[in-house]
């Protein structure tokens, strides 16, 4: 019974971030537009814009590989995968205990890589810029992020995103330096991971300036549905992220009843739009930095993680 | 029993090596030579298997050979085993790789010899149990290794490759003679066992670590010893390149074991400092130097060093706990640095292999120079592509589970007491991040310019599938690859033996675990189940294919490239090998190589092109060798006068010299 209970919140948890996730990008362009005194679009048009793409018919350039067909499911399975174990209403996730913090970043890892390649399949400049700077990005992010999971992961002694989750919601947990500065870090490689400003700007076309959109400008009709799909689930994965980390309020326990987790749903979505809100200020306030300020800015975030790492080693026990 | 049917088989490699000899110009010598030695590997690695998954113990055999007074002794317990079946892996991949690339090889009589030969010395090393017969395996291994090297000593880089190869080889051979004659001490107990049992005074243990580091390290590829090894690596044909840096470079780790964790005695923990330090560097050199190469095989052997690194820092954190009496913790980081020695073995012959593939179809090593090789060789470009995401350390590979272990492993470095390691942990931590992700772009790099994209010359555009051998070879070293990331517990279970032999302990059994996760402390700590996740991968992404292609359309139509609105037939519009370096180089290159760019621009109305030259400097090479072979030169320009002298001089010099010997002996008594 318990086992069916479980089956049933993972398998729920899997469609939730699906479904969610072009919401997501909607709420957050609908916002920005507003702030800039614009009506912009429908909040439901992400939606609109994949059932229309994914009823054309793909055009393929004439050099694209099989590899161009099969990296969009690849990426988007694997960002699904990842975006499935991290916690959003509740922390009773089945199968949260097969794949650790450090798993769901390389697992996006593997979704980036062949996001890359598939930017250099067609054999395009565009697509070489892009994935050039995509990867260029990625080899600062990914160390900050492994020294934030360090942080966090010394902290509640464990790389399960549960059990941190539990521990962010103990009492043990008081205000922490480390934590600030993980915080903080976790931010700054949320912006770069999803090709938010001031790293890149998902809304232009401009080509100097593009990473993520140069990467996948040959696809179309279904397998770009599929890739935008990706990207925003990535954007979901990294708002639960954040809340389950350092916002655990309401987060169902495992083997809740289903009132709890009516409760920790309803969290989730003032988390989401919070965060939302909070995405879309931020980026109205501030302007996209040139592409060689981006390693500085991760730089930085290197740094933070790793400060807070260096001085969780050095305080242990004192 | 197994030790004495392992010599039997050496000695069948060996004599394979004189057959070699006397066929030499046969054209049946090449399928005939690689396959005895497939089989001869075949059968050491069922020995090794055998030996270390029974749990047997240790058994030992003494040749009437060698020094008089102890024999040449070889013996095999599971740590021996473990890397007979590492050495004798690779080598079956490579011999059945051979069958089939060999036929390409354009003087078969300066590659058959020596490759049994070699075979034979790697396994030699493995199971002497003497200091004079290990010393002796160990320089036959690097002779055999340094005769292939010069196979096509015709173009000069090679040759170049061979010299540095020889003095580096020699150096560290007589950097590993003095360690021994350290650990002998002044009664001289060659044999391993009488090792075991005296322990060394702590400064001379010191020693010994610093002369195994240097010894053992040059041939690993440790920075900043590694020079050789990009020059030397590729310079041999390619499955035995593949040969040198996935099964030689484990030899050495094995020196590094055998010697600092089981002869040397308890360690101190500042031991683990340097190797940490030495680690860590050697991780994030070897792929930035990687990373700004263009030769297809060099990249490979500079992704060697990073992964030398890597094994290099599970063991520095296996010292640290272990001087520090943190068993769990020591047992987790060498499963881990085990572990990785074994993906990277399985990951590094299988991309040597492809880089032959290539070599073979295309006659080029330079990236800049292939492109779209994914539709000219499918199965070639599908194993190079597993070995890619697997070197890269992306789940579900391999190499994925033991950096996951060695990352646990450096978790549980805040009980250590020590500061100087309390700091340096986290930090080799974020360097080994570090080098990780940069491994993904440099990987990214190679398959995206080599295999993708459009054909840049005429040689890839017409490049053909390489042979039926090669492809098996390949395609099973890549299902090796997956089936040891998805199913990690075993192997874990099987390195278990060699740890307990030299921790005497070893990692709670995995295989047991229920859904075949991995678990190295406690499920509520960390778990990672690379079968579930691989197949949840499988099942989403079939599912969204089916969802689309049923629900949605399915249609697809084949245009030109639309490139934004710009499209250029000329292939030559793509990013280049150079190109995608760029922002990498911008951001680490500016310190750590001193790399400077300069455009030239043409006059305006000049109808010349721009031009972009980048300059890069080898800082070690700069820094440490180049000085080194200066005061050499110095010093041999100054001596040479010694060549010319009279007769008497000579006399009086020998004189002198022999008072000064015995005056120095009457002192020293």
């Amino acid at each position: 019974m318990a086992l069916i209970r479980d089956l049933a919140v993972q398998g729920a948890q899997m469609c939730l971030v699906v479904l969610l996730a072009p919401l997501v990008t909607g709420l957050v362009r609908k916002m920005k537009a507003r702030l800039l005194r614009r009506q912009g679009p429908p909040i439901l048009q992400p939606y609109r814009d994949l059932l229309r793409l994914v009823h054309k018919d793909a055009v393929l350039a004439e050099d694209a590989s099989w590899l161009f067909r099969a990296a969009p499911y690849l990426i988007f399975a694997a960002t699904w995968v990842a975006a499935a174990l991290v916690p959003t209403f509740g922390a009773g996730l089945l199968f949260s205990w097969s794949a650790d913090l450090i798993a769901i970043v390389a697992l996006l890892g593997s979704a980036r890589f062949f996001l890359a390649l598939a930017g250099m399949d067609v054999g395009t400049s565009f697509g070489g810029i892009g994935s050039s700077r995509e990867v260029m990005i990625a080899s600062l992010a990914e160390p900050a992020m492994i020294m934030i999971i360090f942080s966090l992961a010394l902290l509640a002694r464990s790389t399960q995103l549960s059990t941190i989750a539990e521990y962010m919601l103990s009492p043990r947990v008081g205000l922490r330096v480390t934590l600030g500065l993980a915080f903080f870090s976790l931010m700054m490689v949320g912006l770069a991971e999803n090709a938010r400003i001031p790293v890149d700007n998902p809304a232009t076309h401009l080509e100097l300036t593009m990473v993520h959109e140069a990467m996948v400008l040959e696809y179309s009709g279904r397998h770009l549905a599929v890739i935008e799909l990706a990207g925003s689930l990535k954007l979901l994965l990294y708002i639960s992220l954040i809340a389950c980390l350092f916002t655990p309020w309401g987060l169902a326990p495992a083997g809740a009843d289903w009132r709890v987790d009516a409760t920790g749903t309803a969290a989730y979505l003032t988390k989401l739009i919070v965060a939302c809100a909070a995405l879309a200020v931020f980026e109205t306030t501030i302007a996209k930095m040139r592409v060689f300020r981006v390693p500085t800015f991760l730089g930085a975030a290197l740094m933070l993680g790793l400060l807070g790492t260096l001085l969780l080693f050095v305080s242990r026990g004192l | 029993m197994p030790i004495v049917f392992s010599l039997d088989c050496i000695a069948l490699l060996l004599a394979l090596s004189v057959v070699a000899m006397s066929l030499e110009r046969r054209s049946a010598a090449t399928p005939v030579i690689y396959g005895a030695s497939l089989l001869t590997s075949v059968l050491l690695l069922s020995a090794g298997l055998l030996h270390l998954l029974d749990g047997s113990a240790p058994a030992g055999s003494t040749l009437p050979l060698g020094l008089p007074w102890i024999g040449a002794r070889f013996r095999v317990d599971p740590l021996s085993s473990f890397f007979l079946v590492i050495v004798n892996l690779g080598a079956a991949a490579a011999s059945f790789c051979g069958i089939g690339h060999g036929r390409h090889e354009q003087a078969p009589q300066r590659v058959l010899p020596f490759y049994p030969a070699f075979l034979a010395g790697m396994n030699l090393v493995v199971l002497a149990d003497d200091a004079f017969t290990f010393l002796l395996s160990w320089e036959f291994m690097s002779l055999a290794s340094w005769g292939l090297v010069m196979a096509h000593h015709h173009q000069p880089e090679n040759a170049r490759a061979g010299y540095v190869y020889l003095l580096m080889a020699s150096f560290g051979t007589f950097a590993l003679l003095l360690a021994f004659g350290l650990l002998a001490g002044p009664n001289g107990g060659y044999a391993f066992e009488t090792i075991r049992a005296s322990h060394p005074a702590p400064l001379f243990a010191a020693l010994v670590l610093l002369l195994v580091l240097v010894g053992a390290g040059s041939k690993a590829g440790l920075v900043p010893l590694h020079v050789w090894l990009p020059l030397a690596h590729p310079a041999a044909p390619s499955h035995v390149s593949a040969l040198m840096s996935g099964v030689m470079t484990k030899v050495a780790i094995y020196a590094v074991i055998r010697i600092i964790f089981d002869l040397l005695g308890p360690p101190v923990w500042w031991w683990g400092i340097v190797v940490l330090a030495l680690g860590g560097a050697s991780a994030v050199m070897g792929v930035l130097y990687a990373l700004f190469e263009n030769d297809l095989k060099r990249v490979l052997a500079y992704s060697t060093i990073e992964n030398i690194g890597f094994i290099f820092v599970g063991l520095g954190l296996a010292i640290a706990f272990r001087a520090d009496g943190f068993e769990v913790a020591a047992v987790l980081a060498l499963t881990a640095a085990l572990f990785h020695v074994f993906n990277h073995m399985l990951l590094k012959s299988l991309l040597f292999f492809g880089s032959g593939a290539v070599l073979g179809a295309t006659g080029e090593r330079n990236m800049e120079a292939l492109g779209g090789l994914i539709h000219r060789m499918p199965a070639t470009a599908l194993a190079v592509l597993a070995g890619c995401v697997g070197i890269s350390a992306l789940p579900p590979f391999n190499a994925f589970a033991s950096e996951w272990l060695t990352f646990q492993a450096i978790l549980l470095s805040p009980q250590l007491p020590q500061w100087g390691l309390k700091l340096l942990v986290p930090a080799v931590g974020a360097l080994l991040a570090l080098s990780v992700a940069l491994a993904a772009a440099c990987f990214v790099r190679i398959f995206g310019i080599a295999f993708l994209g459009r054909a840049r010359t005429e040689q890839a555009r017409t490049a053909r599938e390489t042979d039926r051998f090669s492809r098996v070879a390949m395609l099973g070293m890549a299902a090796l690859c997956l089936l040891a990331g998805i199913l990690p517990g075993f192997v874990i279970d099987a390195i278990g033996p060699a740890v307990q032999g030299v921790m005497g302990s070893h990692m709670p059994s995995q295989s047991r675990v229920a859904w075949l996760s991995i678990i190295p402390i406690a499920q509520s700590r960390s778990s990672y189940n690379g079968l579930l996740v691989f197949i949840f991968i499988a099942l989403s992404a079939t599912m969204a294919v089916l969802a689309i292609h049923t629900l949605a359309s399915r249609k697809t139509r084949r245009a030109p490239i639309w490139d934004c609105g710009y499209p250029d037939a000329n292939p030559a519009i793509q990013y280049t090998a150079g190109s995608f370096a760029q922002p990498i180089r911008r951001v680490f290159g500016t310190l750590l190589f001193r790399a400077h760019e300069e455009i030239t621009m043409p006059l305006p109305g000049d109808m010349a092109p721009a031009r972009l030259s980048v300059t890069l400097h080898d800082v070690v090479w700069d820094v440490l060798y180049a000085p080194l072979a200066g005061a050499v030169g110095f010093a041999a320009d100054r001596l040479n006068i010694l060549q010319f002298l009279t007769i008497r001089r000579y006399l009086s010099l020998v004189f002198f010299a022999l008072v000064t010997l015995l005056l120095v002996l009457a002192i020293w008594r």
